[in-house]
């Protein structure tokens, strides 16, 4: 089972020095917090305002959450919003989805998305086929969400991206913040929507620090789905990223503006629906694609990005292949210098960039 | 089995000579009282009673049901034969019992979440016959609109047919923790077979509604096979009404309409005040194969078919004890079986005549809010637009 794991050092420096220098939210900021706060704190502002939404997973209550990221929240609301249950993923899963289509709004917790392989049945042929089945009378209004993809020292069962998984399935919506206006935002969405949602959240970054601005913090805070950020503005390539590969990819980014060169930096957020006008927007502006994931490379998420772009017209505006950075096609190694490599670095994104500019 | 008609008795005030037990009203009951095969029980004191009142009211209402699903079951097998309902079609015909009980027992509040045996269920929890064979044939009356099929349909406190042997097992323990999560003292009825009984998520959603006292009656209709494995087979432990461990269990005879009644009003009461789940074992038979395309007779014999449909029919007992004890005439039954054939004669015309849905509704409901601007086509060049139709009762 999974522990709770601190970050590496390096990453630590990575994340300060990202925080520091590049992170671009609105001027007026007002309020630092780490990932999980801003998750703790979604969480317990939608319980708070409606009474149909509970907390249900492994040790969300008394424990505090396995990573801590529903500390306090037992001893805020009780028993009755915020539920342990047994360590029975496809039991927890199933309740939960019953009780949704049974008109209550619950957040189901992962332990960790490796987990709700147990409960994958459920996720996909009861949640996101009911509604269609019924002939839109019983729609499911769910979401689970836990810690996704790569994680640290954790071995080949513990660290995998879900997110071609389950945004492969019509009737889910997947979304994957990164920051923690994305938390915030699409956290409190997915909650208040009416239909089954997956909310991939990743375990390293939990422990990093954002800045969130005033708009942010309001109770009311709404990221729509499909709608992608533009992290960073540029015109020589763009760059699509997702989760925690957006820290590779935005320090790639960084290190190639010292180098003169400005790339586009796309932060999806949702994965279905996907914001492909977007990204075929900014193709037509900077003529080069990278997409960066760190799931695998087969019917990815990037897979899925290129054909797109395949499809299109945009396809005439690359001035050279689209490319995709994405981990290793290898179950994840626990050897620290192998995990390293499986996923994309930044010295991977500045080096495709460079190539696919001939620089 | 066929229980013994004690007495009857009449509902209003008779004449002096006329005594308890004898004629009344037309020289017919108004109520009659029987005697049940006694119950099994786990972890439980006390026993459903096993003596039960039927009133004529009820008795018409029960056989009416009864009836109706074995006629519409018959129906559908024909039309099955006819190569109208495609795909996976399974018959209820001897299992009428348990569901016709069990909903007996029910209040208008209490949910109801099955298999993909679910015809039969689907009718009782208000579909007409039309919407139930509709649905089967594909078709726009179909209460799925046709895009379910037999094993997808669904209603008012009633949430399918899943297809998915086991998943509805933890899904009514969700649905029947709503119901005391809002504070009502409503119940879930979830039904799985024996095979089911297997899954490991049954014994989880056990665990998890004992741990929370959820008002959850797990009903296990035993009818012998899981596809063609006999309970002995698939099963270390047959009495499925044990299985529970820790949640207490009944097992009753299941082809007794009354005897399942009365358990399960048992079963309602012991959840809606607060005693947490309970599990009923309900032994019954199924006399088609698992599916339209099993014969059933390459695990069991013929003979054990015609034995159960001679001896043991839940239907034909039935009618045995109401017309025995003057509760129901024999002209009334003819009368109600006409009808019957009546309306699922219409049903069944209408389920070979009516439209399928528009082409358009292939994009409708994929999501009560859908977001993606519309739907990829097989190719990217023609894209359809999503549309919603149906209510989407938790929006």
């Amino acid at each position: 089972m999974a522990v709770f794991t601190t970050r590496t050092l390096t990453l630590q420096r990575l994340s300060k020095l990202f925080e520091k220098r590049f992170i671009s939210v609105s001027k007026t900021l007002s309020k630092d917090m780490t990932v999980r706060d801003a998750i703790n704190g979604a969480i317990d502002e939608e319980i708070e305002r409606d009474d149909r939404v509970f907390l249900i997973g492994e040790e969300v209550a008394q424990y505090d959450g396995a990573y801590k990221v529903s500390r306090g929240l037992w001893k805020k609301h009780g028993d009755r919003r915020v539920v342990d249950t047994p360590i029975t993923e496809m039991g927890f899963a199933g309740l939960a989805i019953g009780a949704a289509m049974a008109g209550l709004r619950p957040i189901c917790e992962f332990m960790t998305f490796n987990f709700s392989m147990q409960a994958i049945d459920q996720v996909i042929n009861s949640a996101g086929k009911t509604l269609y089945m019924s002939a839109g009378m019983v729609n499911v209004p769910i979401v689970f969400r836990g810690p996704n993809g790569c994680s640290s020292g954790v071995a080949a069962q513990h660290s995998q991206c879900y997110g071609a998984w389950y945004s492969h399935c019509p009737g889910l919506k997947v979304v994957a913040p990164y920051s923690c206006e994305d938390c915030r935002g699409l956290l409190k969405s997915a909650i208040r929507d009416p239909d089954p949602v997956v909310c991939l959240e990743n375990e390293i970054i939990y422990n990093s620090t954002f800045s969130v601005s005033d708009t942010a913090l309001s109770k009311n805070f709404l990221i729509p789905f499909g709608k992608a950020k533009i992290e960073i503005p540029g015109k020589h390539c763009t760059l699509t990223s997702y989760g925690r590969a957006m820290e590779a990819t935005l320090l790639g980014a960084h290190e190639l503006k010292k180098q003169g060169i400005e790339c586009e930096v796309i932060n999806l957020r949702s994965l279905r629906p996907l914001d492909i006008e977007t990204i075929h927007k900014s193709v037509s502006k900077t003529h080069h694609l990278v997409s960066v994931e760190q799931g695998w490379p087969q019917c990815g998420i990037g897979a899925e990005i290129l054909a797109c772009i395949m499809e299109s017209e945009v396809f005439y505006q690359l001035d050279q292949p689209a490319q995709r950075l994405t981990g290793v096609d290898v179950p994840i190694p626990y050897a620290i210098e192998l995990e390293k490599i499986s996923i994309p670095q930044p010295k991977d994104v500045v080096e495709m960039v460079k190539k696919l500019l001939k620089k | 089995m066929l229980p013994s008609c004690v007495r009857s008795v009449c509902k209003k005030a008779i004449p002096n000579k006329k005594a308890l037990g004898i004629l009344t009203k037309n020289n017919y009951a108004t109520e009659a009282t029987f005697e049940t095969k006694p119950y099994r029980l786990h972890k439980l004191e006390e026993s459903p009673s096993t003596t039960v009142t039927l009133t004529k009211e009820d008795a018409l209402k029960y056989y009416e049901q009864l009836h109706t699903i074995r006629r519409m079951e018959t129906s559908a097998g024909n039309l099955y034969k006819e190569k109208i309902i495609r795909g996976f079609c399974h018959l209820y015909s001897g299992q009428e019992a348990v569901a016709v009980g069990i909903k007996a027992a029910l209040r208008p509040h209490d949910a109801v979440i099955t298999a993909y045996r679910a015809h039969g269920w689907t009718y009782l929890m208000g579909v007409t016959p039309e919407g139930v064979l509709c649905e089967l044939t594909g078709r726009q009356h179909g209460c799925s609109r046709g895009k379910g099929g037999s094993m997808h349909m669904y209603c008012n406190n009633f949430y399918g047919g899943n297809g998915i042997v086991g998943a509805q097992i933890p899904l009514g323990a969700g649905i029947a923790l709503a119901a005391k999560y809002k504070g009502t003292d409503g119940v879930c009825v979830s039904l799985y077979g024996d095979g089911a009984s297997n899954q490991g998520q049954a014994f989880e959603a056990y665990n998890i509604a004992k741990l929370l006292d959820i008002p959850a009656i797990f009903v296990c209709e035993n009818n012998g096979y899981g596809m063609g494995t006999s309970a002995e087979r698939s099963s270390a432990n047959t009495a499925f009404y044990t299985r529970g461990d820790y949640v207490p269990g009944i097992w009753v005879d299941g082809m007794d309409v009354l005897a399942v009644r009365e358990a399960a009003r048992y079963a309602v009461n012991h959840c809606s005040t607060g005693k947490g789940p309970i599990l009923l074992e309900c032994a019954t038979y199924r006399y088609s194969g698992h599916s339209m395309s099993d014969p059933g007779t390459s695990y069991r014999t013929r003979d054990e078919i015609q034995e159960v449909r001679q001896t043991r029919d839940p239907i034909t007992s039935f009618k045995e004890k109401i017309t025995s004890t003057n509760l129901v005439a024999n002209d009334e039954i003819k009368k109600i079986e006409s009808e019957i054939r009546q309306i699922v004669d219409e049903a069944t015309k209408k389920a070979k005549s009516d439209k399928e849905i528009g082409l358009d509704e292939l994009t409708a409901d994929i999501c009560s809010e859908f977001l993606e601007g519309s739907v990829r086509n097989i190719d990217v060049f023609s894209p359809l637009p999503h549309k919603n139709i149906g209510p989407a009762v938790n929006k």
